[in-house]
């Protein structure tokens, strides 16, 4: 829990990994990606405060004592949603597989949660695995990466039938969270690889099931908006772009938060630190202390209120995965407070006969 | 010699844009350098252009677009007879640079992992440039009290002059929407008229892709400066 202010906030972080891109897991021959992996990452890292910077040693790969430190610790945060990435094809046992960052759930059961990971090319042999997983850590999410390389293929789009096959089945297990990395990519090649189409149409499909769009479609954020405000199972998830836009740039950040407020709402906007890649700790404090500035040019986004605070840092994430949250950081029930409009961009589309519910 | 052709590569390298963020490649800072000298053999002038990016992974059909860009506008300045482009520190600029230089077109360069040339994706970025665009030509005469009615109705040659205006002609001219002075400032992607009715949205959604856009481009400087933090 953080407290600022006289108010208390119940923190979960939707995004982490403990990952692992030390030389000694580099695959042969493929030495130049593992390393452009981690560097590309480690760019991203430097537009984070400098006194948040690690060496690239700890960079590549940190200890569980490191997690602890710098997530429970100095972090502040109370729940901790795991990621798994695997990268195989350049890095030997994976970038951060779900073995891996069970470490962390091993060491801190009652904080964190591990998500499962699937791919859909991987076939009937990829399923048992996954659903072998399943049955000893119980998922309550899933983490999709659709560039990932594997053989020939670069990647793959979420309403490939193979890919509904895959979510149905995820569906009927009980996992009900998706959350999907719509940011950097680089395949296919020849067409824009941020389009996030594909997620629409899932959405649609599985009304269900929550879509969560990792780093908000970065950088499409307007394709991404349009798709959020038409699909309630929608939401945008904050890593990357806390990490990488308040502290580099806060004009931008202003910005995004203010289109984020306006088309998707505070009720699915979800915190994530993205750690490693930054830490918590200046993220958690600083969006807490944020506001939209007074500048002319800001005066038409929404502002944030500390309920949304709430919300965002914590409380939507808490709904997605049933996380008990304390009753000292929860909200009053709605109904209790004055009934404002919280996502106005959807006005505008339902006078155009375009949100969800009108004339498409 | 070499300085008045050397001004006008780089004049030519000013015209080269990264489509994604709306931007000329040399205010990006992507020419790393960028030489002309006498060609060895005595036949005219080679102009030498390296090119970096932000990321070692950055999309290789915007990579190839630029690269093949600054070749084809090289190429064009009078007096340069040989041209060697090339972009440095990526993960696929052999085969890029390869590709370009034979003129070989993106899909040969990838074969298997492409399957179009790039002049669709180029014009989806220009016609979002032409959207958000329109947002900060308008934004000034909303502030002034324009009210839908008026901008529905507004002609490209009642806007006062100025360099977004300037811009967004050409983005239009780019993809063969209309930019005259009888062409109307707010126009959908597709080139519909916005009725009176459709302006605030369609004013919320071309400052959504201006945002869009402006925020990749500070992402992309930044990482740039940080990669080439110790040579810059």
């Amino acid at each position: 829990m953080y407290e600022k202010d006289g108010e208390k906030y119940f923190i979960v972080d939707e995004h982490q990994h403990f990952w692992n891109a030390r030389p000694d897991n580099w695959v042969e021959g493929r030495e130049n990606l593992a390393k452009g992996w981690i560097d590309c990452f480690y760019g991203y890292h430097q537009l984070g405060p400098p006194e948040t910077h690690w060496d690239m040693e700890k960079y590549q790969r940190w200890t569980v004592d490191d997690y602890k430190h710098d997530v429970f610790d100095e972090g502040h945060v109370d729940v901790a949603v795991l990621q798994s990435t695997y990268l195989k094809y350049w890095y030997k046992e994976g970038f951060n597989t779900v073995e891996r960052n069970r470490q962390i759930a091993d060491a801190f059961p009652e904080k964190v949660i591990v998500n499962g990971r699937w791919d859909p090319r991987e076939g009937e042999e990829g399923w048992r695995q996954f659903e072998a997983d399943h049955k000893k850590y119980n998922f309550k999410g899933v983490k999709v990466y659709t560039a990932e390389w594997i053989g020939d293929s670069r990647g793959y789009k979420i309403d490939q039938p193979e890919a509904r096959d895959f979510l149905k089945r995820t569906q009927d297990l009980g996992i009900k969270n998706v959350h999907l990395h719509k940011g950097p990519t680089i395949w296919p090649l020849d067409k824009d690889a941020f389009n996030i189409e594909d997620v629409d149409h899932a959405a649609t499909d599985f009304p269900e099931m929550n879509f969560i769009v990792e780093h908000v479609g970065l950088p499409r954020i307007e394709d991404f908006c349009y798709t959020a405000v038409q699909e309630p199972n929608v939401y945008a998830g904050l890593s990357v772009v806390i990490g990488a836009h308040m502290y580099a740039r806060p004009k931008f950040f202003a910005k995004v938060m203010g289109e984020l407020l306006f088309w998707v709402g505070e009720d699915r906007i979800v915190f994530g630190s993205d750690y490693g890649i930054w830490e918590p700790k200046w993220q958690v404090e600083g969006f807490i202390d944020w506001q939209m500035p007074d500048d002319e040019a800001f005066s038409d986004y929404p502002r944030l209120t500390t309920a949304a605070k709430k919300k965002i840092m914590g409380l939507n994430s808490a709904k997605l995965y049933d996380i008990e949250v304390p009753a000292e950081c929860q909200l009053p029930a709605p109904g209790t407070t004055a009934d404002e409009q919280k996502q106005p961009g959807e006005e505008l589309l339902i006078d155009a006969g375009l949100a969800a519910g009108s004339q498409a | 010699m070499s300085g008045v052709l050397r001004d006008a590569v780089w004049a030519a390298l000013d015209t080269v844009l990264d489509p994604e963020l709306d931007e000329p490649i040399t205010s990006l800072e992507f020419v790393t350098s960028c030489t002309v000298s006498e060609d060895p053999d005595g036949s005219g002038a080679v102009a030498v252009v390296r090119l970096r990016l932000p990321t070692f992974f950055c999309s290789p059909n915007f990579s190839w677009l630029m690269v093949a860009d600054a070749h084809d506008a090289v190429s064009a300045v009078p007096g340069i007879t040989r041209v060697d482009v090339a972009l440095e520190d990526h993960f696929v600029s052999e085969v890029i640079n390869q590709g370009v230089a034979a003129r070989a077109g993106f899909v040969a360069a990838f074969p298997g992992e492409a399957v179009a040339e790039l002049d669709d994706l180029r014009a989806t970025f220009f016609r979002k440039a032409a959207l958000a665009g329109q947002e900060r030509v308008a934004r000034p005469l909303v502030n002034s009290g324009m009210g839908p009615d008026e901008l529905a109705a507004l002609r490209l040659g009642q806007v006062p002059p100025s360099q977004d205006l300037d811009r967004l002609r050409a983005r239009r001219a780019e993809v063969g929407l209309p930019c005259g002075d009888d062409a109307p400032l707010l126009l959908h992607p597709e080139g519909e008229p916005v009725t009176a009715a459709q302006v605030p949205l369609h004013l919320r959604r071309a400052r959504l892709t201006g945002v869009s856009i402006e925020a990749n481009g500070g992402t992309c400087r930044d990482l740039l400066a940080k990669r080439y933090a110790a040579t810059s």
